[in-house]
């Protein structure tokens, strides 16, 4: 096998695409797609940057290979706010928050801190920090953040 | 800009005698893959090349989680997520979910599997370094074996041509018995992880055996039972021989001074954390 042909669902919209296999989801997404919400910094699976959903579970796009997202779904930063527009929640707290400087981290954080409440709402401090602690915020120094992952729960 | 993978091609075997035949063709050419957290980084940095992948993720039933005599067993292609977050995990042996919830990060472990893991021959597993301690087994194509026969050195494991992990058993602990593992990690790989295993008597008075091993400052896992001599006797004594089985410990390690710190700052950590493990495992249940 030389080339692969491709499909899957990106954002939900169906995609069919003919790619090599070494080729990484982050250069699928960026360089064919022209996805460039996602970014790739460490390229080592450490800082999170990359980070994208897969079937609702965070994985670093910079080191998984485009192959391995057939037949399934992904989620990038491109498709978190609502199609009409409205942005989702944790985006719009996150402005609330300040939660953000230079924005390179931003949409990992947005995407790892969405998997985290879809799958606990009701996190805690030290169980966000914990599932957090994979991606690195240079700027912010992590306060701005943790409010608005709790500020998006639902809060007061 | 990202560094890009060299080109390879990617097998897709639907049974392990089909990718055994691939991998033995293949040779030196090709590899086993699996989660690819470790080989595609690897093959990234050009440590590693391959000229073809042989994929065991489309060989069915490869990461499954179940009991078989009383031992739990987990297939090879198990994610650490998955070991992580299985409720007979938890209830069998919980010391191994509260292991795999600390590897790496979350994206990791989504992806990463413990037979890669292992296969990989990581000298900075976590996994590797709690099961030295635990009954594990490990069962290939071909053979079973004990985790002290399967690492060979760093990054070299005992799998021969075409031979592949399908699953690992490890028996559960007895309500005697206590087990810690506890890491330190301030980059992307741990500097050390510490298990230990106690054999209590009836009324956890006494240490009737131990095992303790130290992981990612060799180039594999490493028990010492010198270490695991000085843990036997009476608890209140054995608190008092700490200091000296961590020596015994550092010694049987043949610690190095690398990137990662002095020889002595690793003996210093290894007093530290074998301390902290030893009042983890009385202060659990097992």
């Amino acid at each position: 096998m030389t080339r692969i042909a491709l499909r899957t669902h990106i954002n939900g919209r169906e995609y069919s695409l003919d790619i090599e296999p070494q080729e990484s989801l982050a250069e699928v997404l960026r360089d064919r797609l022209h996805l460039t919400g996602t970014k790739v910094s460490c390229d080592v699976q450490v800082c999170g940057a990359c980070t994208v959903l897969l079937n609702d579970l965070p994985v670093s796009a910079c080191t998984l290979l485009a192959y391995e997202v057939r037949g399934r779904e992904v989620l990038t930063i491109e498709g978190l706010a609502d199609p009409s527009g409205e942005l989702h929640p944790l985006q719009k707290a996150f402005i609330e928050e300040n939660a953000f400087q230079c924005g390179f981290c931003t949409p990992g954080m947005l995407l790892a801190a969405k998997s985290l409440l879809d799958q606990q709402p009701n996190a805690t401090d030290a169980e966000i920090v914990e599932y957090m602690e994979g991606n690195i915020c240079r700027c912010t120094g992590y306060r701005p953040i943790l409010a608005a992952i709790h500020r998006a729960q639902g809060g007061p | 800009m990202p560094t890009l993978l060299p080109r390879f091609t990617i097998d897709q075997p639907e049974t392990l005698a089909e990718a055994s035949q691939l991998l033995q063709a293949y040779g030196d050419e090709g590899r086993a893959y699996a989660g690819g957290t470790e080989l595609l980084l690897a093959m990234k940095q050009g440590g590693l090349r391959y000229a073809h992948l042989v994929d065991l993720k489309t060989i069915p039933g490869m990461n499954g989680i179940d009991t078989v005599n009383g031992r739990l067993r987990i297939g090879a292609l198990a994610t650490h997520l998955s070991v992580e977050r299985s409720s007979l995990v938890r209830e069998r042996l919980p010391i191994l979910a509260r292991m795999e919830h600390r590897v790496a990060n979350v994206r990791v472990r989504t992806t990463g599997t413990l037979g890669g893991n292992l296969c990989f021959g990581e000298p900075h597993s976590d996994p590797a370094t709690l099961l030295l301690c635990l009954d594990a087994r490990l069962h290939t194509t071909e053979r079973d074996l004990s985790l002290e026969e399967f690492m060979v050195g760093s990054y070299e494991v005992a799998l021969g041509p075409g031979e592949i992990l399908e699953s690992i058993t490890i028996g559960t602990l007895a309500d005697s018995q206590r087990a810690a593992y506890e890491k330190f990690q301030v980059h992307e790989y741990p500097m050390l992880g510490l298990a230990l295993v106690l054999d209590l008597d009836g009324r956890a008075e006494k240490v009737m055996r131990a095992r303790v091993a130290v992981g990612s400052v060799s180039p594999t896992p490493r028990r010492s039972l010198a270490a695991e001599d000085l843990f036997t006797g009476e608890v209140g004594d054995t608190a008092g021989r700490l200091h000296q089985a961590a020596d015994a410990l550092a010694d049987d390690a043949e610690l190095i001074d690398d990137l990662e710190g002095s020889a002595d700052y690793k003996r210093h950590l290894i007093h530290v954390f074998l301390e902290r493990a030893w009042k983890q495992a009385l202060n659990t249940q097992a």
